[in-house]
């Protein structure tokens, strides 16, 4: 309640400044109050697909921060569920939209910038820029070299394991190929499930196919073969399934029908020894309660092959990015106050308030204030920083019609159906698949 | 109905002078029909056609339209979209996914015709039988009956849950480790999902058939306990004719229960690994975020034709009836 008052009479002080703000735009110009790009005060609108209470939470206090840094603009945030806001992406864009909304990095956001559904933001980004690194900068470019988003948070994905367990059983974390198999071995004889792997969702399965690929055939092919400019049928496809069908046999029993929630319980619960998904494994220790549960949990990098690629260091680290679109109909008035609020998501400490909210999003900003990070969020950091190659996961980098649930994610459920199977056929059904779809 | 200008049979017999009239002063086809007639039939007929035209028959031809292009949904459909019948050619010969889709339409067709429709009649007759307790039973049967798919589907995923679901643990599978994967395993999740259809689904048939049965003459059953039948003999000789108006729509309904299935399917596991249905493919290829518009209407004609068969049935049956 003393919260609420006390930003209602920030809102209020705020709205002197919008007063003014007002005042000038009469006069003709919408930026009168501040120099540049931005404009104080007034109003905008957000369209969130945060929907996970702490993400929400996250969002509202960034939004709060930002409505009183910035004159007391007037955001108004339309939340729609996470499934939903993703599956409708096209006709919300094509709509009625808010003036900025959330969304993801890689080919999903350079598909709707190149359809001219989003707003670039070059003059935004200019003024920003030298807050991140080359690997954020390269990461919101649209087709045609402009810039269309601004990077706010990322997760890497790595095999995640109990401090505790490996404690209990003298294991080692396993750095190449056959120490990792050797591990699995042990774990199974320990009456562990060695690797929990979950896929009723379809999507998580298809970390492991990243990882093993940029493993064994490194990154350029991994995304010449994600955006269809290298065959499904080629041997180097096959040779990642055979790989891969050598750690099946120590999956979950029944992972087809698992949530990737349950499988991060069969990790919590100590009945699985390691589990291959993204940080945000962590709000699933967190939301068991117990504290000394998240501080058990720890992560290693992939383990190595042994080929030339190994050096890459090569992970999936999906960014979530926040961007203008084209089609809302309040932009062209707004369009001061949003380039502002994308410039606000830009600063390190505008992140870590979200991030204080959502521990599994990791902020992107090189002047984030890293000495509140927990040893777990830190080694993200780390293990991401040294990565020469960064991808952004498999639904990210490639056609989303490709990658969904009736393309790859049930190809990949095929595959681990029976994956002693001589993959020929399949990879030519995801060939055609991907032959079949109508250019972009 | 009670209003005589809504009903036709009254107006006819008791204003038969005004129709006169009017054929004797102009010379004109002979009707019975006033003008305020004409005008209220031109809007009860008018009015529900053009909303069925404009809402229904609109974007079904523009369906057909779109399955002709390539249309990803963003922008206008241009000439340079028309790809002529490659869609067909594609979901016929190419599209893996497509004969499954359509066989799992069967199955779950051949299933609720089966077995979960006359579970739902068997029941329907036993609760008619005025035995103790038949309200209860009705309302146990029934109550599934109000909870929309989604919520059904989200039930029976928790009796599913190969590790914390109930049917795995209550028969020892999770204990002695030979777990099934009710919901993963593509030989049998479509079978998994058919019973917490037909949960449903019989509870629907049964309060259909009770209420035809309720309208059943009595005398009609008394008589034939006079003539010496029994009771199958009188349920199948007897009953089952009356009741034929019922049974269509029971068949009809049941059609259509599994020509529209969907919820149950996208909700576990948003249909794939054998929980393909064709309503799935059109949805996750034209409305999810993969916009294949124009393939997904594709799809979407060629249910909209298999449709067909059972409406017609069911329409020709009901002006059967009233004619």
């Amino acid at each position: 309640m003393n919260l609420d008052l006390s930003r209602r009479d920030v809102l209020k002080i705020a709205g002197y400044g919008s007063l003014a703000a007002f005042i000038a735009a009469c006069g003709g110009n919408t930026n009168t109050t501040t120099s540049g790009i931005t404009a104080k005060g007034g109003s905008m609108s957000l369209g969130s697909y945060n929907t996970d209470p702490g993400n929400k939470k996250g969002t509202q206090a960034l939004v709060d921060a930002f409505s009183s840094a910035n004159g007391g603009t007037k955001v108004k945030i339309n939340t729609v569920d996470h499934g939903t806001f993703q599956n409708q992406i096209s006709s919300y864009l094509q709509g009625t939209p808010e003036d900025a909304f959330t969304w993801f990095s890689g080919h999903r956001m350079r598909f709707f910038a190149s359809k001219g559904l989003a707003t670039p933001i070059d003059d935004v980004w200019d003024a920003v820029k030298s807050n991140y690194t080359e690997g954020f900068a390269a990461s919101v470019k649209g087709d045609d070299g402009h810039v269309y988003a601004v990077p706010t948070d990322y997760y890497p994905w790595a095999v995640f394991y109990r401090k505790d367990v490996f404690a209990a059983h003298g294991y080692t974390v396993p750095t190449n190929w056959d120490a990792f198999k050797a591990l699995c071995v042990q774990m199974k004889k320990d009456g562990l499930i060695p690797i929990a792997m979950a896929d009723k969702d379809g999507w998580p399965a298809q970390g492991t196919f990243d990882i093993i690929n940029l493993r064994l055939n490194g990154y350029d092919f991994h995304t010449e073969l994600l955006t269809g400019k290298q065959p499904w049928t080629d041997p180097r496809v096959t040779a990642v399934y055979k790989k891969w069908s050598e750690i099946t046999q120590y999956y979950s029993p029944a992972l087809s029908g698992l949530t990737w929630q349950q499988g991060a319980d069969q990790l919590l619960r100590k009945q699985a020894g390691m589990y291959l998904l993204g940080l945000f494994v962590s709000d699933e220790f967190k939301a068991s309660g117990s504290p000394a549960d998240l501080d058990q949990l720890d992560f290693f990098p992939f383990p190595d092959l042994g080929t030339q690629y190994d050096a890459e260091k090569a992970l999936d680290a999906p960014i979530d990015v926040y961007m203008l679109t084209k089609k809302s109909p309040t932009l062209s008035a707004d369009l001061g106050q949003a380039k502002a609020f994308m410039e606000f998501v830009s600063k390190g400490s505008t992140q870590v308030l979200y991030w204080q909210n959502a521990p599994g999003s990791i902020p992107t900003a090189s002047d984030a204030d890293k000495s509140q990070y927990p040893a777990l969020t830190a080694k993200a950091v780390q293990i991401v920083s040294s990565a020469k190659r960064i991808t952004q996961y498999f639904d990210r980098d490639s056609r989303p019609d490709f990658s969904g649930p009736n393309g790859m994610q049930g190809f990949l459920l095929k595959f681990l159906a029976n994956p002693s199977q001589d993959t020929t056929s399949l990879q030519g059904e995801m060939k055609a698949f991907w032959d079949s779809l109508p250019p972009e | 109905m009670a209003n005589p200008t809504t009903s036709q049979a009254p107006a006819r017999t008791k204003a038969p002078e005004a129709g006169a009239l009017v054929t004797t002063r102009r010379k004109r086809r002979y009707t019975l029909l006033t003008r305020q007639d004409k005008l209220l039939i031109l809007m009860m007929v008018g009015v529900p056609l053009a909303l069925d035209l404009l809402l229904i028959w609109g974007p079904t031809l523009a369906s057909v339209v779109l399955s002709f292009t390539n249309w990803d949904g963003i922008g206008p459909v241009t000439g340079n979209n028309i790809v002529g019948l490659k869609n067909y050619q594609f979901l016929f010969t190419g599209y893996t996914l497509f004969w499954p889709a359509f066989s799992h339409n069967l199955i779950w067709l051949a299933w609720l015709t089966f077995i979960a429709t006359p579970l739902g009649m068997f029941l329907a007759v036993l609760l008619d039988r005025e035995m103790r307790g038949t309200r209860i039973y009705q309302s146990v049967f029934f109550l599934p009956v109000v909870l929309s798919l989604v919520v059904v589907g989200f039930i029976w995923e928790l009796q599913y849950a190969p590790n914390d679901g109930f049917i795995n643990n209550v028969f020892g599978l999770v204990k002695s480790g030979k777990l099934i994967d009710w919901l993963g395993n593509p030989r049998i999740n479509l079978f998994a999902i058919l019973v917490a259809a037909s949960w449903r689904h019989v509870g629907y048939i049964m309060i259909l058939y009770l209420a035809g049965l309720k309208s059943v003459d009595p005398s009609l059953r008394e008589a034939a306990r006079v003539d010496g039948a029994t009771q199958v003999q009188t349920f199948f000789h007897v009953v089952l004719p009356v009741m034929a108006p019922i049974n269509v729509i029971i068949v009809v309904v049941t059609a259509i229960e599994a020509l529209r299935a969907f919820d149950i399917a996208f909700i576990i596991n948003q249909g794939k690994n054998g929980l393909e249905l064709l309503s799935i493919l059109i949805y996750n290829n034209s409305l999810s975020e993969a916009s294949l518009v124009g393939f997904g209407s594709a799809i979407a004609v060629v249910l909209l034709v298999i449709s067909l068969g059972p409406i017609i049935l069911f329409l020709s049956r009901t002006m059967k009836t009233l004619a």
